[in-house]
């Protein structure tokens, strides 16, 4: 009798402290995901104003793919996939693929001589106050998010994209 | 593995060395053995009973003193080697970790980076070790209190001549007459020592609470450690830093949008010759540049209601403060260090239009770095167009200019001057103390005619929910040690035997003092002082 106690008291002991090691190890290797938007997780809303002076909502885009870019002037990458997208966006936006590019922030003078130095089709909003990159934590630049017709964040990608791989984005979350 | 059966009947675990029932000395090794092996009582530890089950095995495997120690060696070579280079996050931000380390350190750089070392204190082996540590303190301490514990409660107060003979301790008197065993009583309480009797068996202890000490002091580490593993609980941690420009508000990392800061002012003092005190000249004479105060005077504030990132937040004040060094912004659970600073970052440039020959000046305009404007009218004809701007100017690799970043370090503007005279404009490249003219024959020249610069403030964020675990943790730790530390358990057997007296001790640690002690309470007593059976050895 006393041994099966015993027997049972070693077994729940072990079992807490493996449930703590194992939380410790999860934790431990999730932190590095903390610094990113989940996968099939809401994204989070915000409002915009674009260049042109309009206020884009992105729960307003419900119902159609969303693609998400965040962008530099000064960024080589950036500005390297700028053009596949403008062509991208031509195709796809009839197909009901929105894409909305953010600039992390700089002067309206140096948003509008880039967006007519590659004549960008898509709105391009300015995030003044970072609020916009804290919730969506980036960094480095350029980083494209995938939100699809529900708003859910399907898919990010960090780094230049190749217009083939916009191309594929852009099927991936056709509503 | 056999049990062991002693005369009484009794049938004790295995590794027993005094029988549980009667108090027998049992098993062939203690029968043969002149001391007993007193460390836990003679009692066995549980996990040398049972080795059956896997459970069992995992359990004896972290009860394991050895085993224990092993796993801290081994956490303790593997933090030396994660001091080696620095880790990832110590290397500059501007280069990726697989070159940085190559570079820098050349082939044993490399095989770090290729071990993972660059990030070894968040390694899933590191932290396994850590918890290992942790559940083999858990195991090893119950493994062993508990029977300690039963042992001292059930200890008998007249143990039999087997266990006297065998104490560390021993001495026997030959009496003819009768004994007081009064005196030796009163000097035992005078001592400080409690006792118990039994048909004339004195059993006099103390301290035995000091015999806790080392499980108090693991209780202390367990709590540390959990205060430890809590940092990765969300909410329970921050540390952030944010870098805010004077006049600007800025949202908080960590809070989830829901603190702003702003940044009123930034200042860098330094010592002055004349207004300090006259103690600093001598020093302030070889350096005069020594920092006195790194201030910023910052603005909290809480958002109100639930506005959308990128919308005009409604702010409320909750609380203003001149953060200096090791003097935060204190807010709830939120600290603002000052951190670091930037002196002097360019804000706003001046120019003026004027001709090159004359010197004449045919106006001035302000260009807002952070947010320069399409054209700026001079007045009576005269206009600046800005064609270009490159906020942190170099030359590209076709030694065409470029920006390198949106900071303004470096600004340059291609402009266009449009004068009366020159209605399409002549065009200008200026950057800081250089001006190139495609046409090099302008007639007019935008001369450069001051700046404005603002200072920026890095704060750091810090909110720890587990300090008090470290503290309290901390503190049992201490109070574990300074118990096993500073009092010894002690235990005096006194036992009249057929004309004889019998006195046995024990102590765990520092025989000296015990021996001391014994020689003081035995003063003034016939009886002879009990041998230690360690000297005797021939």
């Amino acid at each position: 009798m006393a041994k099966k106690q015993r027997l049972a008291m070693r077994t729940i002991i072990l079992l807490i402290l493996a449930a703590a090691l194992v939380y410790a190890l999860y934790a431990n290797l999730t932190k590095a995901n903390q610094d990113k938007v989940e996968k099939n997780s809401e994204a989070p809303n915000f409002v915009l104003t674009d260049i042109d002076g309009t206020k884009h909502k992105l729960s307003d885009y419900k119902g159609q793919g969303v693609v998400l870019n965040f962008w530099g002037t000064w960024c080589k990458p950036c500005e390297k996939e700028m053009p596949y997208m403008n062509s991208q966006y031509k195709e796809f936006k009839d197909k009901g693929v929105q894409i909305l590019a953010v600039n992390v922030g700089e002067s309206n003078y140096s948003v509008e001589q880039f967006v007519d130095k590659y004549a960008l089709d898509f709105p391009v909003l300015i995030d003044r106050k970072s609020e916009v990159q804290n919730a969506y934590k980036v960094d480095p630049l350029p980083v494209t998010f995938l939100i699809n017709k529900e708003g859910k964040v399907i898919d990010q990608m960090t780094g230049s994209l190749t217009e083939a791989e916009i191309r594929s984005f852009m099927n991936r979350i056709k509503p | 593995m056999k049990e062991v059966k002693c005369e009484c009947g009794h049938i004790n675990p295995v590794g027993t060395a005094l029988c549980e029932a009667c108090g027998r000395v049992v098993g062939e090794e203690a029968e043969s053995s002149k001391l007993l092996d007193m460390r836990y009582e003679a009692s066995p530890r549980r996990s040398q009973n049972y080795n059956r089950t896997s459970v069992d095995k995992i359990w004896s495997f972290f009860s394991s003193v050895k085993v224990g120690i092993w796993l801290i060696v081994l956490t303790l070579i593997a933090s030396a080697l994660g001091t080696i280079f620095p880790q990832e996050m110590y290397i500059p931000p501007n280069m990726p970790a697989v070159d940085y380390y190559e570079d820098e350190y050349g082939t044993l750089g490399k095989l770090y980076y290729q071990l993972g070392f660059h990030n070894l204190y968040s390694s899933w082996w590191y932290l396994l070790l850590i918890a290992s540590i942790g559940i083999s303190l858990v195991i090893c301490s119950l493994d062993r209190v508990i029977p300690l514990y039963k042992a001292l409660k059930n200890q008998r107060t007249a143990p039999r001549e087997g266990f006297l003979k065998r104490q560390r301790l021993f001495g026997i008197t030959e009496t003819s007459g009768q004994i007081d065993l009064e005196s030796i009583k009163k000097n035992l309480k005078n001592k400080r020592y409690s006792i118990k009797e039994e048909n004339g068996s004195i059993l006099a202890e103390k301290n035995r609470f000091s015999r806790w000490g080392p499980y108090v002091n693991h209780i202390g580490l367990i709590i540390f450690l959990f205060g430890g593993l809590l940092r990765f609980v969300p909410g329970m941690y921050v540390d952030e830093v944010v870098w805010v420009r004077e006049e600007e508000t800025i949202e908080v990392p960590g809070t989830s949008g829901q603190f702003y800061v702003k940044n009123e002012k930034f200042i860098r003092q330094l010592y002055d010759q004349e207004k300090d005190d006259q103690v600093y000249n001598e020093a302030l004479k070889k350096n005069p540049a020594v920092i006195k105060n790194f201030q910023t005077d910052a603005v909290l504030y809480e958002k109100k209601g639930n506005t959308l990132p990128g919308e005009q937040p409604e702010l409320k004040q909750v609380e203003s403060h001149s953060i200096q060094v090791n003097k935060p912004m204190k807010y709830k659970d939120f600290a603002f260090y000052q951190t670091d600073y930037k002196l002097d970052e360019m804000h706003k440039m001046k120019f003026k239009l004027i001709d090159k020959k004359t010197e004449e000046s045919f106006g001035k305009l302000t260009v807002d770095l952070y947010d320069p404007k399409k054209k700026y009218e001079l007045g009576s004809g005269y206009s600046v167009e800005l064609l270009n701007y490159f906020p942190d100017f170099e030359f590209g690799e076709n030694s065409e200019p470029i920006t390198k970043s949106r900071i303004p370090n470096n600004p340059a503007f291609v402009f266009n001057m449009k004068t009366p005279d020159k209605p399409k404009g002549e065009t200008s490249f200026v950057a800081i103390q250089q001006t190139i003219e495609p046409q090099e024959n302008n007639k007019y020249k935008l001369a450069f005619d001051g700046i404005e610069t603002q200072n920026v403030s890095g704060l750091t964020i810090r909110k720890d929910m587990t300090l008090w675990y470290l503290a309290i943790g901390g503190t049992i730790f201490m109070i574990g040690v300074i118990q096993g530390a500073y009092w010894n358990h002690r235990r005096i057997w006194v036992q009249k035997k057929n004309g004889q007296v019998w006195i046995a001790a024990h102590t765990n640690k520092n025989w000296f003092g015990i021996k001391r002690e014994i020689s003081s309470i035995l003063s003034g007593t016939t009886l002879n002082e009990p041998a230690d059976q360690l000297d005797d050895k021939s």
